[in-house]
């Protein structure tokens, strides 16, 4: 919100100098042949990746000395837009004169510090950032190669958010000791999210083992369950009426809804009244399961069985 | 040299027409509503306007041709008076539009969705054109109304609108056509066809920018979307933009003239011709026939080119074209149209759409196609995947990376 994102710039006005004349003219652009590594007395690597179906794809060469692991000459060829050009050939710049051990250390943030024209400017727009990360996995990709082992074997750990290079376990962490609860609020505390948003929730432009609305959804269950107290252990019959109902509805999504869904129903619960001696719990069958003949006998008795059971106590099901 | 192929997005003010809005700011600038020779002055200017916007599309003059904003507003308004009016009450619950509207369309029926209105997408055939007959099928007896575009803005298709008018008419559903991409390039009469609402917008056509229309056929009105001073018969509150409709007016003229003459012949020839010789460069592939395409537009894939950087040599040509690919623009998707045909996932992210207008000389098509040629020459010498195959050893890093 606010005045400077009423009206959108183009992207390419955000672009720093160094990004655009690299993508007008290339330093690092090219190919090493077999026979050039050889006349170098160097091991030739030729890595890939990405692929034109996302936008993006990187090949980057090396000539590595097999004595030093020194990378003696570094070039690149890119499909792409100037933000992936510009930094591919920003990172093969970077590799060259290091081991190989030092150029996996290089990361898509070191690429884009290395394009800023002044250090407090960012080199590309926050949605471009994306396209260096790129530049980054090839170097891990050709490291993998040369030493033949796995490019996992050199993530330390796991990076839910590519773009600002934030951990899983700092995530977790921020969110705790923040007591963060919004998007917008993990995106202040660790740029994690800021850049092309892929790792917020899934459906961007990457798929993802893990998004930062997951992160948020575990830390607000933990948050409940310490309030509520473990359910499990906690009297039934002490709880107040919305901790009854929330009670019920975690045993019904835990041991009962999947079973009617499967069958095309589903149930709601719609009251809860309390006796004595007992509670009863309204409900209401949706979908395939109403007028079904076993939802008053078989699949009533299931559900009543299982809330008893679980929440140990004496618990009527009435259907309305 | 500086050559502007947008024309989709958005045109030049023809300068006839800038000449008319001109009185219109510091001297005929009354409110038209009120009771006075200020207000009077304007009268005459908006009537002929209304009578040239009517003629242009040539609606009968008992039904409302409304002005809005844009056509983004119309698009809203007819979906979303259509909810409160029919699906909030329970009568009906269903929309279908094609999956490649605009998003002023998908976006508002996505919005609907969340609503508990039910949606369903058209597809497309791998030519882009909307295939009628599947239409037939979808059609339920809560189906509220049927919205699909006349042309596409990203191809340029033209969709068998007679065939799906006459459907929405046998199985009496109401029908909405977004004809942004269509009024002002190819024919649109209206009283050759069952459309009870149509969309279009100035600016597509050499008016200016921030004026549109919802045409409404008699009997189908609808509630307002803005509401307020009863303007425009009540339907559109807010007090109107004298100027800016006498300009939708003059080119409203204009273009109905321009199509009917030879005047967009012309352009079609031009394009044609520039198509040819951008199809005499290798790997290079155009999407949707000719012949079933408004005559400006060509939608082209270069293998092996990133959208983005082909409009980044061009923009330095001083050649203005777009892309509705990945990285120009914020969500990185790659071109939705290029994806809903089934287009070879390579070629997702090469597509480039060159839009003429009748302002579009040959001078401007032989530059740019000089351009295009040199850019395509660079930019295939950086790309890492044209003319090369990679061996089978090297893997793309695709599988364990879930960069898909």
């Amino acid at each position: 919100m606010g005045i400077d994102s009423l009206i959108g710039g183009t992207i390419w006005d955000e672009y720093s100098q160094i990004v655009t004349d690299l993508m007008n003219n290339p330093r690092n652009l090219g190919e090493i042949t077999e026979e050039k590594a050889k006349e170098m007395g160097a091991t030739l690597i030729v890595a890939d990746f990405g692929a034109e179906s996302c936008g993006d794809a990187v090949r980057l060469y090396w000539a590595v000395d097999p004595e030093t692991d020194i990378i003696l000459e570094s070039k690149f060829k890119s499909f792409g837009c100037g933000t992936a050009i510009a930094s591919s050939d920003t990172m093969a710049e970077l590799c060259r004169g290091k081991t190989v051990d030092e150029a996996v250390k290089i990361t898509n943030i070191d690429v884009e510090l290395a394009m800023r024209d002044t250090p407090d400017v960012p080199a590309v727009p926050a949605q471009k950032m994306h396209c260096s990360v790129m530049a980054y996995d090839v170097i891990k990709k050709a490291a993998a190669q040369y030493k033949g082992v796995s490019m996992e074997s050199f993530e330390e750990e796991v990076i839910v958010c590519e773009c600002a290079r934030i951990s899983l376990s700092t995530l977790q962490e921020v969110i705790r000791l923040n007591d963060l609860t919004t998007i917008e609020q993990i995106a202040d505390y660790t740029k994690a999210g800021a850049f092309c948003k892929s790792c917020i929730r899934p459906g961007g432009h990457e798929e993802k083992e893990i998004y930062l609305v997951d992160l948020l959804g575990e830390y607000a269950k933990e948050k409940v369950s310490k309030a509520v107290g473990n359910n499990d252990n906690q009297d039934f019959d002490q709880m107040t009426v919305v901790q009854k109902i929330k009670a019920v509805e975690r045993v019904i999504d835990e041991n009962i809804r999947q079973m009617l869904i499967m069958d095309g129903g589903d149930l709601e619960i719609l009251d809860i009244k309390e006796h004595e001696l007992c509670t009863d719990i309204y409900i209401r069958y949706l979908g395939a399961c109403v007028g079904c003949e076993s939802s008053s006998t078989g699949t009533l008795y299931a559900i009543e069985g299982t809330l008893n059971q679980k929440l140990g106590s004496m618990i009527r099901v009435v259907t309305v | 040299m500086n050559v502007y192929l947008d024309n989709n997005a958005t045109t030049i003010v023809a300068p006839q027409v800038f000449i008319e809005m001109e009185p219109y700011f510091v001297q005929k600038y009354g409110n038209p509503n009120s009771l006075h020779a200020y207000a009077s002055d304007t009268h005459p200017g908006l009537k002929t306007a209304m009578e040239k916007i009517y003629a242009g599309i040539n609606a009968p003059t008992e039904d409302s041709v409304v002005i809005t904003a844009c056509a983004t507003e119309s698009n809203n308004w007819v979906l979303k008076s259509i909810y409160f009016q029919q699906i909030l009450n329970g009568d009906k619950d269903h929309i279908i539009v094609s999956e490649v509207e605009h998003p002023s369309v998908l976006s508002t029926v996505k919005f609907l969705e969340n609503l508990g209105c039910k949606v369903t997408y058209l597809p497309i055939n791998n030519e882009g054109i909307i295939e009628a007959d599947n239409l037939s099928d979808m059609i339920t007896d809560k189906t509220a109304i049927v919205s699909i575009m006349w042309a596409n803005n990203e191809t340029g298709a033209i969709f068998p609108i007679d065939e799906i008018s006459q459907i929405c008419k046998e199985k009496n559903v109401l029908f909405h056509t977004d004809a942004t991409q269509a009024v002002g390039k190819i024919v649109v009469d209206l009283q050759s066809l069952n459309v009870d609402y149509l969309t279009f917008s100035a600016h597509k056509f050499h008016g200016p920018k921030g004026v549109g229309a919802l045409y409404i056929k008699k009997g189908k009105e609808l509630i307002p979307l803005l509401h307020g001073g009863a303007q425009m018969d009540g339907y559109r509150s807010g007090t109107l933009n004298v100027a800016a409709i006498v300009g939708m007016g003059k080119a409203m003229e204009m273009a109905a003239e321009a199509v009917e003459s030879k005047k967009m012949d012309e352009v079609r020839r031009l394009r044609d011709e520039f198509e040819d010789n951008l199809l005499q460069i290798a790997d290079t592939f155009v999407v949707t026939p000719r012949e079933i395409r408004t005559p400006n537009t060509i939608l082209i894939s270069f293998r092996g080119v990133e959208g983005e950087s082909m409009l980044w040599d061009l923009n330095r040509a001083g050649i203005a074209a777009s892309t509705g690919s990945a990285c120009a623009s914020e969500d990185l998707e790659s071109n939705p149209v290029m994806e809903a045909i089934g287009a070879e996932a390579d070629l997702a992210h090469t597509a480039i759409r060159f839009s003429l207008s009748r302002y579009t000389t040959q001078e401007e098509i032989d530059y740019t196609l000089k351009a295009v040629n040199s850019a395509v020459l660079r930019l295939r010498g950086i790309s890492s995947s044209y003319a090369y195959s990679p061996p089978e050893s090297i893997d793309t890093g695709k599988e364990n990376n879930g960069h898909r």
